[in-house]
């Protein structure tokens, strides 16, 4: 991961947002998030985002579960240790459908809350930056991140015009960390510098 | 924006040529099935009037779940499912001619508890007579069809009724009220009737000495996702032909989702009976699956797994198939035949005991769908095709998945 520039600005409403996101793609700078106090249908269509590949591997979490059950029970029940119970054949594929079913639904679960931790890179003790406190409260903050190609200045009068407040820049962390806020989160960004701009 | 349906003529000419093939089937099952073999004629007609009141009765039942589910993004297509629940009362009448026939009519090769010597030989119909007799079954018949008609028909009244009102808060609430009051009613009988005795004495009782108390939710999961697929074909021809401007994919994706989650829920019910049976292996209980699964019907019980279960749950599973409208046609047909051969195979083997390629039970079935477009259409041009005083409509049209 690496420590770089944002230009951050603060939205009151939804209906000022969207256009915003609007305009700030069309003008060509990097949006690196919006946060939002609840979720917005269609904000991450407007924000550009590609269709998310999770259920494709909660499908595989599926299929795994399912091969697991079945290949684990059948080999318990035929070739380790061939029980007898109640004259049923040594392969009753009725009897082992709850269980297949359970172990499906259980690896999906699992494997998908899992997955989507990773992706919003979400971990118990692993932390992001803030960039506003108010971000997931009651207030819209767009993340604009300061390319080489971009001027910090030209960005802030472009979201003010677009309805912003609190325009500010930071130099954050992009990605995920291991620490603490009070500890980590300023002295480690006094020691790196930033890789862009 | 067009929403006044009028039937185009090609519609009318499918639904005739439908109609003459299945009463051409019937004609010739009726030469065909004469003596000894009339007992297939009466089993062809009995399985389909069931199936086919069923999934048109399954509509009345998507109104009034979503109504009291204060669901809001059906609204934009409410009247689909108001027009095919108006063909309950022509489909009540057949049924109730075919069994009223079957119990009074002197022949006892469909309900064989019908036969007063059967009964006094067989010490397990004796002692379900108190159930299982003609009183019981003629009242509850009557009974049962007399209020799904008296539903059906109010709640399609009162919507149209509603046309003529206005749009303030006060009318919009008393509207809720009293369609929540109705829908209530509504499922009350028909949890009564389709979740409890309903399909234990229409097509349980055929194979009288057996139960499964599973019967009646695996006939009801059977066809309300039938229903589904009948409401979804309606609302994709509809918008096909420029109606129903409101309707999107993301409200087809809802129905997709429904279809999916349904045969599912039809699987889950089906391996429900089917497990219980197979674990205790008692032979008053393996003699329904006796024939199914290790007798001649062993290909259609696979089969109906396969078309019903596997079929929908890969095909539906991705989100663009939901939203695609010849899939969802595609998918919908493939759920209302596999559901029809379902029913087949629940009705056929206790009565006709071969299994015959069934030609006379699908051609009666052609007649039936053919009868259904022909009812569906012609209610669809009775009033307009949004409901515009509902007060969830604008919910409906802003709907978002």
């Amino acid at each position: 991961m690496a420590v770089k520039k944002f230009v951050v600005g603060l939205f009151d409403d939804e209906a000022v947002l969207f256009p915003a996101v609007k305009k700030v793609r069309t003008a060509g700078y990097k949006l690196h998030d919006v946060y939002t106090p609840f979720p917005v249908h269609g904000l991450d269509h407007a924000m550009g985002l590609r269709e998310t590949s999770l259920h494709t591997a909660g499908f595989i979490y599926g299929i795994t579960g399912t091969t697991t059950a079945l290949s684990f029970m059948s080999w318990v029940f035929n070739v380790d240790w061939p029980l007898n119970i109640g004259g049923k054949p040594h392969f009753p594929l009725p009897a082992f459908i709850p269980i297949t079913f359970e172990l499906t639904v259980l690896f999906a679960a699992v494997g998908m809350v899992y997955t989507f931790c990773y992706l919003c890179q979400l971990m118990p003790f692993v932390k992001k930056h803030i960039f506003h406190p108010r971000q997931t409260d009651d207030k819209f903050v767009m993340v604009i991140e300061v390319t080489e190609k971009t001027n910090a200045e030209e960005v802030k009068s472009f979201l003010a015009a677009a309805g912003a407040q609190d325009i500010n820049e930071q130099k954050a962390e992009a990605g995920w960390w291991f620490g603490r806020w009070d500890k980590d989160d300023e002295p480690y960004l006094r020691k790196i510098q930033t890789t862009n701009a | 924006m067009k929403d006044q349906f009028v039937v185009p003529a090609r519609l009318k000419k499918t639904s005739f040529v439908l109609m003459g093939v299945g009463l051409l089937t019937l004609l010739i099952g009726l030469v065909a099935f004469r003596g000894e073999h009339s007992t297939r004629f009466w089993a062809g007609l009995l399985q389909n009037s069931s199936f086919f009141l069923l999934i048109t009765l399954a509509s009345t039942f998507f109104i009034a779940a979503t109504t009291l589910a204060h669901g809001g993004w059906q609204i934009a297509f409410r009247r689909v499912p108001e027009a095919i629940s108006m063909a309950v009362p022509v489909l009540a009448a057949i049924l109730f001619v075919v069994v009223m026939i079957l119990v009074f009519g002197g022949r006892d090769d469909i309900y064989h508890w019908v036969n007063p010597h059967h009964v006094a030989e067989d010490k397990v119909l004796t002692w379900k007579s108190a159930f299982l007799n003609k009183g019981f079954f003629t009242i509850a018949t009557i009974l049962t069809l007399g209020l799904w008609v008296f539903f059906t028909v109010r709640l399609r009244k009162m919507s149209i009724e509603e046309d003529g009102w206005d749009l303030r808060p006060e009318t919009g609430r008393k509207l809720l009220w009293r369609n929540t009051v109705v829908c209530g009613a509504f499922l009350v009988v028909f949890t009564l009737s389709v979740g409890s005795t309903t399909p234990w004495i229409w097509l349980m009782s055929i194979d009288a000495h057996w139960f499964s108390t599973m019967y009646s939710w695996y006939t009801f999961a059977s066809t309300w996702v039938s229903g589904l697929a009948l409401i979804s074909l309606f609302v994709v021809y509809l918008k096909k032909h420029g109606y129903l401007t409101f309707v999107t994919e993301e409200h087809l994706h809802d129905l997709g989702k429904f279809m999916f989650a349904f045969s599912i829920f039809w699987t889950y019910l089906w391996f429900s009976q089917y497990m219980l049976i197979w674990y205790a292996n008692m032979p008053e209980e393996t003699e329904y699956f006796q024939p199914r699964v290790w007798g001649q019907w062993r290909p259609i019980f696979f089969l109906n797994l396969l078309i019903n279960f596997v079929t929908p749950l890969l095909f539906l599973m991705k989100r663009d198939t939901k939203r695609n409208y010849t899939a969802i046609v595609f998918i919908a047909i493939v759920i209302i035949f596999g559901h029809w051969l379902d029913f087949w195979q629940m009705v056929s083997p206790g009565t006709v005991k071969d299994l015959v390629f069934p030609w006379f039970e699908f051609g009666l079935g052609l007649g039936f769908v053919g009868l259904i477009i022909f009812l569906v259409a012609n209610q669809l041009t009775k009033a307009a095709l949004v409901p515009k005083n509902h007060p969830y409509l604008k919910e409906s049209i802003v709907h978002h998945t």
